[in-house]
């Protein structure tokens, strides 16, 4: 083949992969804007002051989300009180305890597989040791299923955030004389700061959308209920019910609330880029 | 407090300047000594309990499904049958579903992410990587649940009444594969379930794959470069191979993602217990028939057969995850960012 040719098939074919690959990403985008769009045009008529201050309707008559707005954000709440802690405490240990030993590349390698795991199982795995040994769905159940589901985030995110901080800190403290409880305490974790705290973010977004772990466990409450030992309400299991029913205006309750999660877990989303990069610039 | 004078010297030989411990008392020396021991085992305890939970789930599990493992053994496995009435039960055609759906999803999440991250990497100007890395990312935050909603109501009827009848026109008389795109253009069903899934793995797979591509050393780019290749030849015969552990990684992350994810595929599969050569055809995964039946579940053997489904759901994802996180690792270690 003349080299004239054999150069010009080369540039076509270049030209030709990257125009798919530029087609790849407006791919990626359609369907963002679409879902959004969707959820705009569908969603935003039912985004009004009823949908927060009335409760879940019977259908064919007004009602808004209040009690489950309200389950979501208590259980999100409590889930990740209890589930922060454990996360960094023990993304402290994988980071600056577990470089030698077992204990911590293990716990790194079964946490990135808790991480991408099927929360559904969370919510089987729930079932199996609290529902059904105290033989009825609750609120607590519902906040021990999404607890598990922010441990593992938090534990990634410290971990990460940890190793980012530079040994010479380490060093300088520990020459000062501080025992290593203080350093990591007080040096380390500090010096970690925004970064853990882009983690809870982004783990409580991650829960306030979750849907399956609390099928089986919070279930659903049609009533006001601030009982943790009872079914209780929350806003997906909610949207799950009201958009799988027949009735037009539990659809369009399903939209408000389907808007409404998304604007929340997106703006998390972004918050939290937005103090990481902060943070990263100044570092 | 006695301690003032037991004074601590330093050791002979060693390097600290004299008298630097001279002064602190040993008692107060000993309580952070225990402090830190404190401090150590309560983080190491918290570190034992996430590997606790993952035998937990196991353990738990396997008691919950053990009267179906029992009655059924391992033909649970190779049964298509799912009668509560009659109480015989089969994993076949929800594991069926889950494969067919997930398998979709990659044929189509693929080729897509690395069309991303190709772009993300190599193509775009610097301004440009953050925004559009983060509009991808964006996919995989917004909750499952929404992609259902919006995959029934809004994707399906468009699917049914623009895409599906060109299919079973143009793509049904192909030899061998004709028969996956046969039957009523309903919108919901396998085909459906996947492209669906497809869209949600595409941001895992391709910030997997951007990651991986970014570690590639720009002097083996250049060098490529220098000698005349063209942007894609760099991509196909550098960056690739450099990194094909790592994609894999990714392919599988993704995968662990599909084959789990629950409301998505309960809204849109059709959840009908029914196995079939076509993909328009309504069918089930296992997280679907989890969602749809485990409330409804009557009887200990309905229920139990519903947890051996999650235990099989859990195990394959575990060993996809698993093979993922060990070829990243690998890949990592090769390049020195992992300790």
């Amino acid at each position: 083949m003349d080299k004239a040719a054999l150069y010009r098939r080369r540039r076509i074919v270049n030209f030709v992969y990257l125009g798919i690959s530029m087609l790849a990403v407006l791919f990626g985008l359609f369907w963002l804007v679409w879902i959004l769009w969707t959820l705009f045009a569908q969603g935003l008529h039912a985004l009004n002051l009823t949908m927060f201050t009335q409760t879940t309707p019977p259908p064919g008559s007004a009602g808004g989300l209040a009690n489950a707005i309200f389950g979501s954000l208590l259980m999100s709440l409590l889930a990740t009180l209890i589930g922060t802690p454990i996360g960094i405490l023990a993304g402290t240990y994988v980071a600056e305890y577990g470089r030698r030993g077992w204990l911590g590349p293990a716990t790194r390698f079964i946490n990135d597989i808790l991480l991408s795991a099927p929360s559904i199982v969370i919510g089987l795995f729930v079932y199996a040791v609290y529902v059904a040994n105290v033989q009825h769905f609750s609120g607590w159940a519902g906040t021990f299923a999404l607890a598990l589901i922010v441990i593992p985030v938090v534990l990634k995110t410290t971990e990460n955030m940890l190793r980012l901080v530079p040994d010479t800190m380490r060093e300088a403290a520990a020459a000062l004389g501080a025992p290593q409880w203080i350093v990591i305490s007080f040096v380390t974790l500090r010096a970690a700061r925004a970064g853990i705290i882009t983690g809870v973010l982004l783990a409580i977004a991650r829960i306030s959308g979750e849907t399956a772990p609390l099928l089986f466990t919070a279930l659903n409450n049609q009533f006001w209920s601030i009982n943790m030992n009872a079914p209780m309400a929350n806003l997906p299991v909610v949207i799950f019910q009201f958009a799988m029913s027949p009735y037009q205006d539990w659809q369009t309750l399903a939209w408000g609330g389907a808007l409404l999660i998304t604007l929340s877990v997106l703006t998390l989303n972004i918050i939290a880029r937005v103090i990481f990069a902060q943070k990263s610039t100044i570092a | 407090m006695d301690a003032v004078d037991h004074t601590l010297e330093a050791p002979q030989g060693a390097s600290l300047p004299p008298g630097m411990l001279r002064g602190i008392p040993e008692t107060l020396l000993r309580r952070q000594h225990l402090y830190d021991l404190a401090f150590r085992n309560v983080t190491r305890m918290f570190a034992f309990l996430v590997l606790a939970l993952l035998a937990g789930i196991l353990i738990s599990l396997v008691i919950g499904s053990w009267p179906a493992i029992q009655e059924f053994g391992p033909g649970f496995l190779a049964s298509h049958e799912w009668n509560p009435v009659t109480e015989k039960f089969g994993a076949l055609v929800p594991i069926f579903g889950t494969v067919v759906t997930s398998f979709i999803a990659l044929l189509i999440g693929i080729p897509v992410s690395f069309g991303i991250a190709v772009f993300l990497t190599e193509l775009a100007p610097l301004w440009m990587r953050r925004p559009i890395g983060t509009a991808i990312e964006l996919l995989a935050a917004i909750p499952s649940i929404i992609y259902g909603m919006w995959g029934l109501f809004i994707f399906a009827p468009v699917f049914a009444d623009y895409v599906q009848p060109w299919m079973i026109e143009y793509l049904g008389p192909i030899w061998f594969i004709g028969p996956l795109f046969k039957g009523a253009p309903q919108g919901i069903g396998m085909l459906t379930a996947g492209l669906i899934l497809a869209i949600m793995v595409i941001p895992f797979i391709a910030s997997v794959m951007r990651d991986v591509f970014e570690v590639v050393p720009a002097m083996l780019k250049e060098s490529a470069y220098a000698v005349g290749a063209t942007t894609w030849e760099v991509v196909w015969n550098v960056v690739l191979p450099y990194t094909k552990i790592g994609v894999v990684g990714g392919i599988l992350l993704g995968l662990g993602r599909a084959l789990g994810e629950t409301m998505a595929v309960t809204f849109v599969i059709g959840n009908a217990h029914r196995l079939g050569t076509s993909l328009f055809a309504p069918g089930n995964s296992i997280a679907s028939a989890l969602a749809n039946e485990f409330t409804e579940a009557v009887g200990d053997l309905y229920t139990s057969a519903l947890i051996e489904l999650g235990l099989i759901l859990f195990l394959i994802t575990f060993v996809v995850l698993a093979l993922s996180k060990i070829l990243l690792y690998r890949l990592a270690k090769r390049e020195g960012t992992l300790t």
